[in-house]
């Protein structure tokens, strides 16, 4: 059977499970669209800028767990994806991005279009391809797929010549579509010492990460705490693996975590991390967090046990497979004296949530949107958030309850990522509804988007905190920079509600609603597009904060 | 790099060094340098050149020997590119019959 190379990708495409991809097409990626017009099998997502392609490919993975796919153009096409691909890469999310380039021949004479992709690409992922020869695409695009979803998942691009896309093959059969490696074989010398400290500790605490999502082992997470009676807090990424409302919860640790949490953990005398990183607004200053306790690590990336604290225990292994055999080694404790403390703890510092009951305030809200969900799908729901005041707000107050429920852009704190991020939910898992809360500053990074959404009617519906201002930075203008305040508020109010309407979005005003409950429940329970908008108050904070550089137990407020 | 600092002070600290070997193919270094580069760690001479049939090459990384080694060494075993990662101590010779070149 003969093929292109541009044919021979969008067959390899098929073979991996991609139905729909995200992208915009450009002169050294036509080929690559024709062969996907002439085979007709793959959807194709025209987002209105590259970053919202990748984006959108984000939140198909992230809801998924299955690399997805976005396509660019060669030079300001790719450069264009290096933000959404950046954030895929820290916050190890499986994507495969796929840019056309200038023929071979020409790359290195500073042609149109041309930039040194695969330059660009090194460091924002996990592995990348220039494929210099068509037949290489035979095992580059099955490897591609492998590494993405292999071990720490991550992206991977492959840069690909026009003329390699228009280059001719013979092939008999095609290659075997990429799948995960195997993960490494636990070391149950070290799983047992980790079981003895567990059953040993006096004051132990669970602290679970994004790979807990990763590896879908949330619901065996959740059994070892209610075994071993071990009180458990979560990374912005790994909320939601242990049900928000779950008595071992102690929700979010460290800069904008609840004061009780960080206290808790500074009493602790043994942490059991699995699948966390130890990321800094998580731990706060790295030599004092939890400054008494032993450490068991547990993480599939062997390059994170020790990298920031050194484990008394570090297991290199996928988590689900480490808690499968460490389960049955740890004794069921009630651990009373303890749980005792933590509550003690709890009532005496609890998160603060001033407003909760005004719908047109921060935390009343966001309350007020998981109140209007039909509770018989309020569970199914998936929640993404842009980067800001809001996110942490919503990291503190919403009451996630499964894993991948939440989808948030941690590591790399891209503002414009919420709304494209929701839109890839909402076509990969076209039954939830799909809630993006954003800021206005958020917002506008990726406005563009809602052309895209409109296209698709995809069932997403924006709440959009407006204060006029990049809030997070007018807090620390506030804090911590003597209340200089520059350069963060907007002089102009925008009109919101016009502008989604002008993009063909439905959109409603809880500022001059009468009853802004009714507006959000009729809102959120009817499909389709909808933007809500909301003013809040610019002097809002987010509280506790634990100041850059400081100590998790050094919080201010809250 | 620093060359100056290594040439003026060969004995300022104490050095190891890392023998990668890499598949081949334009790119490569770049993996290695850039990551060593963006992680903040000195490299104080590099050596690359293929071995065998030329799929493989062997690069050699002279470079200090200090706490943060080990987390470097986990990161290049990391890269796709990269096959094997050893560590030599300093009284390796790949380096020490080069210092003719540079004198």
């Amino acid at each position: 059977m003969k093929y292109t190379g541009a044919q021979l990708v969008v067959r390899l495409l098929e073979q991996q499970g991609i139905t729909t991809v995200a992208g915009i097409p450009g002169g050294a990626a036509l080929p690559l669209y024709d062969a996907l017009a002439e085979r007709g099998t793959i959807r194709h997502v025209l987002a209105r800028h590259e970053q919202g392609a990748g984006f959108i490919a984000q939140g198909m993975a992230r809801a998924t767990g299955k690399a997805a796919v976005c396509i660019a153009s060669s030079g300001p096409g790719a450069t264009n994806l290096v933000t959404a691909i950046a954030d895929a890469k820290l916050d190890s999310i499986p994507l495969v991005c796929i840019t056309g380039q200038v023929p071979l021949s020409m790359i290195g004479t500073d042609a149109f279009q041309e930039v040194d992709t695969y330059g660009i690409s090194i460091p924002v992922t996990k592995h990348n391809y220039l494929v210099r020869n068509v037949a290489d695409l035979l095992q580059v695009i099955p490897e591609a797929f492998r590494l993405a979803e292999s071990g720490r998942p991550g992206p991977v691009w492959i840069d690909i010549p026009k003329d390699v896309q228009m280059a001719s093959i013979e092939i008999d059969t095609l290659p075997q579509p990429g799948r995960p490696d195997a993960a490494p074989a636990v070391d149950m010398d070290e799983l047992r010492r980790a079981a003895e400290l567990i059953n040993a500790a006096k004051s132990p605490v669970l602290y679970l990460g994004g790979g807990i999502v990763t590896a879908g082992a949330s619901a065996q997470a959740v059994m070892l705490a209610e075994q071993a009676g071990l009180p458990t807090t979560m990374t912005l990424m790994a909320l939601g693996t242990m049900p928000s409302d779950h008595p071992l919860s102690l929700g979010m640790l460290g800069m904008h975590g609840a004061r009780f949490t960080n206290y808790i953990l500074e009493e602790s005398d043994l942490l059991i991390v699995l699948g966390a990183r130890f990321d800094d607004r998580a731990i706060g200053k790295a030599e004092q967090f939890c400054p008494n306790a032993a450490i068991v690590h547990v993480d599939i990336d062997a390059a994170e046990l020790g990298k920031i604290k050194r484990p008394h225990v570090g297991i290199h292994g996928d988590v689900s497979q480490v808690l499968e055999r460490l389960l049955p080694l740890i004794q069921v404790q009630l651990r009373k004296p303890w749980l005792t403390r933590v509550s003690e703890l709890r009532s005496r510092h609890p998160l603060l949530m001033p407003g909760l009951e005004n719908p047109r305030s921060h935390y009343g809200l966001i309350d007020a949107v998981a109140s209007a969900l039909d509770p018989k799908h309020a569970d199914d729901a998936i929640i993404t958030t842009d980067v800001g005041q809001h996110q942490m707000w919503v990291a503190q107050a919403y009451p996630f309850t499964r894993p991948r429920q939440c989808l948030t852009s941690g590591g790399l704190g891209t503002m414009g990522f919420g709304m494209p991020a929701a839109l890839g939910a909402a076509i990969a898992e076209p039954d939830r509804t799909v809630i993006c809360f954003s800021g206005d500053g958020s917002f506008m990074m990726n406005i563009q988007e809602l052309a895209t959404m409109a296209d698709e009617n995809a069932n997403v519906k924006i709440i959009l905190m407006n204060n006029q201002s990049l809030g997070m930075v007018h807090q620390q203008q506030d804090m911590f920079y003597k209340r200089r305040l520059f350069a963060v508020d907007y002089q102009r109010r925008s009109d919101f509600v016009r502008i989604a309407q002008g993009f063909g979005i439905e959109a409603c005003d809880l500022d001059t609603a009468e009853d802004p409950r009714a507006m959000l429940a009729d809102a959120l329970n009817h499909h389709g597009p909808c933007l809500i908008h909301c003013s809040i108050d610019v002097e809002a904070k987010v509280l506790p904060i634990v100041p850059p550089g400081a100590s998790n137990i050094e919080m201010i407020g809250g | 790099m620093n060359m100056r600092e290594s040439q003026f002070n060969p004995e300022q600290f104490s050095k190891a060094v890392l023998e990668l070997t890499v598949r081949n193919h334009p790119g490569v270094m770049s993996h290695v340098s850039g990551l060593f580069a963006r992680r903040a760690f000195n490299v104080e001479g590099i050596l690359c050149m293929p071995v065998g049939d030329g799929a493989q090459s062997i690069i050699w990384l002279l470079v200090r020997e200090d706490e943060r080694l080990p987390q470097m060494v986990s990161q290049v075993a990391k890269l796709e590119d990269v096959l094997s990662v050893a560590r030599h101590g300093a009284d390796h010779r790949v380096f020490e019959r080069l210092e003719a070149f540079f004198a």
